[in-house]
């Protein structure tokens, strides 16, 4: 995968969810990481569609567990690679 | 029934954003108004507006609460934050005690019109995220302090147009004075963004003094041309005597009457006899003479015909005793939802510290403002008694009368 759809995706979320870089790394829990609530799940949602142009379906993130597959959903979803 | 006592005030407003702030701009009759070149680009026929920085709430609030807070929340929030500390009441004691929250509020108009912005661009729903809808509704100040706050009292917002701020105070005056409370957190939050006030533009209700901004809110005055809004937030704690003596609160002063009535008249329009009704049912629920009231911050706001017929009402009850007048709002503009509450402020930090503040620009009588006792400079006096008056669009009024503690 383009690294810098990861850096991205990184970047949003250190500035959404206010938690440290170091913190997100491709095995971590994307819940517990970003401390996510049913609220939380919202802006994920909000902030892929408008930076990634995918809408994530809420019940898609019963797949998505850990950073690494949040990069592959979005990977295999966007539509805007070529703004990355 | 319980006597009602105030044991702590916050504040954030144009002429300060605490409460020593505005105590020395008050003194100074200091004014807070300005000229905005954004109003004006964005297309009002007047610019003029009292103006506050939003506060950097980044290290205070977690993102979660930050999220939800439109502008007049996060005034709120500061204003309520700075009462409390007075009256030294902490998380633990919110916790453990049925503490409430009444808060004036009567729009919210800057996440209302950027989320619409937002969805008929993109046509999703979606992207608005979470935080707009606590943002957008009328109760916002109340379910985002409630949470903060962690508030396990009575806790609804009242709206009732400039005089929700006042309404709020008075219920919660209500509430303790019949036993239902014990201690109560009101207010008022007005937000003070170019999108908030443009629908009292269009219907020429500000000043256009635009040369001179300092003079152009000039209750009382013959050559009033208009108000100049304004905003911020402002928190008043109420308080059982026996609640505030319990903890050893330091007690500032006893709420000991509020008047209310309703016009049942023009939407906009003043009547002398709404306010007049108003002003002596807040005498009859104090069980006091006119005599006794020292000061009157009045409502008047800078405008014509209403600034005329508060004149004519508090004349009609007080034209014997004379008591000083001043309005405020000559140095902060009006500050609308948070008005009311404000004002029981700024009149008791006067009473505390023994002056009365000036109403600024007041240079000429008119024929209705004439008879009133008008404090054109800085007064030090001792007073023991004052009266605040609001109303509002609808025909909403409210007096409250508070009185300089004494067992």
């Amino acid at each position: 995968m383009d690294s810098k759809i990861i850096q991205k995706i990184n970047n949003l979320l250190v500035e959404e969810f206010e938690v440290d870089a170091e913190s997100i790394t491709p095995e971590a829990s994307l819940k517990d990481t970003l401390d996510l609530d049913s609220l939380d799940y919202i802006d994920l949602i909000a902030i892929t569609e408008a930076n990634f142009g995918c809408k994530v379906k809420p019940e898609d993130f019963h797949s998505i567990a850990t950073f690494g597959d949040f990069y592959n959903y979005i990977d295999a979803h966007t539509k805007v690679k070529e703004l990355v | 029934m319980n006597r009602v006592v105030i044991t702590g005030l916050g504040i954030y407003s144009c002429i300060g954003s605490n409460l020593e702030e505005v105590k020395r701009s008050l003194y100074a009759g200091k004014s807070g108004i300005i000229y905005s070149p954004e109003r004006k680009e964005f297309g009002y026929a007047s610019a003029l507006t009292g103006y506050v920085d939003r506060p950097n709430l980044k290290g205070q609030l977690d993102r979660r609460a930050r999220l939800m807070m439109p502008e007049q929340a996060e005034f709120a929030y500061v204003s309520a934050k700075e009462a409390m500390q007075m009256a030294n009441i902490d998380m633990d004691y919110l916790e453990k005690n049925e503490v409430g929250l009444l808060f004036g509020n009567d729009s919210s108009a800057k996440p209302v019109i950027e989320g619409v912005d937002i969805v008929r661009e993109k046509n999703d729903t979606m992207l608005l995220g979470s935080g707009y809808v606590f943002q957008t509704m009328n109760s916002t100040v109340n379910m985002n302090l409630a949470t903060i706050f962690k508030i396990r009292g009575i806790n609804f917002t009242i709206s009732a147009a400039c005089a929700s701020g006042s309404h709020a105070i008075g219920l919660g005056y209500m509430f303790i004075k019949n036993g239902l409370q014990d201690c109560i957190v009101c207010g008022g939050a007005q937000e003070v963004n170019v999108y908030s006030m443009s629908y009292f533009d269009s219907i020429a209700a500000f000043s256009t003094r635009e040369t001179e901004p300092s003079k152009a809110s000039r209750p009382f005055d013959r050559d009033r041309d208009g108000l100049v809004p304004s905003g911020g937030a402002a928190s008043v704690i109420l308080e059982s005597l026996e609640s505030a003596k319990r903890r050893g609160a330091n007690i500032l002063g006893e709420v000991i009457g509020y008047g209310f009535s309703s016009n049942g008249s023009h939407i906009s329009n003043p009547t002398v006899e709404g306010p007049a009704k108003s002003l002596e049912k807040a005498l009859k629920d104090a069980g006091i003479q006119p005599g006794e009231v020292d000061y009157i911050n009045a409502h008047a706001t800078s405008t014509k015909a209403g600034d005329s017929s508060e004149a004519r009402a508090i004349n009609s009850l007080f034209g014997s005793s004379r008591p000083y007048v001043s309005s405020t709002k000559s140095m902060t503009g009006h500050e609308c939802w948070m008005a009311g509450a404000s004002e029981i402020v700024y009149s008791t930090l006067m009473m505390q510290n023994n002056f009365i503040a000036p109403n600024i620009n007041f240079e000429n009588p008119d024929e209705d403002t004439a008879p009133l006792n008008i404090v054109t400079s800085t007064l030090d006096h001792e007073f023991d008694t004052f009266l605040s008056n609001s109303f509002g669009f609808g025909g909403t009024n409210s007096s409250l009368i508070v009185r300089k503690w004494k067992e």
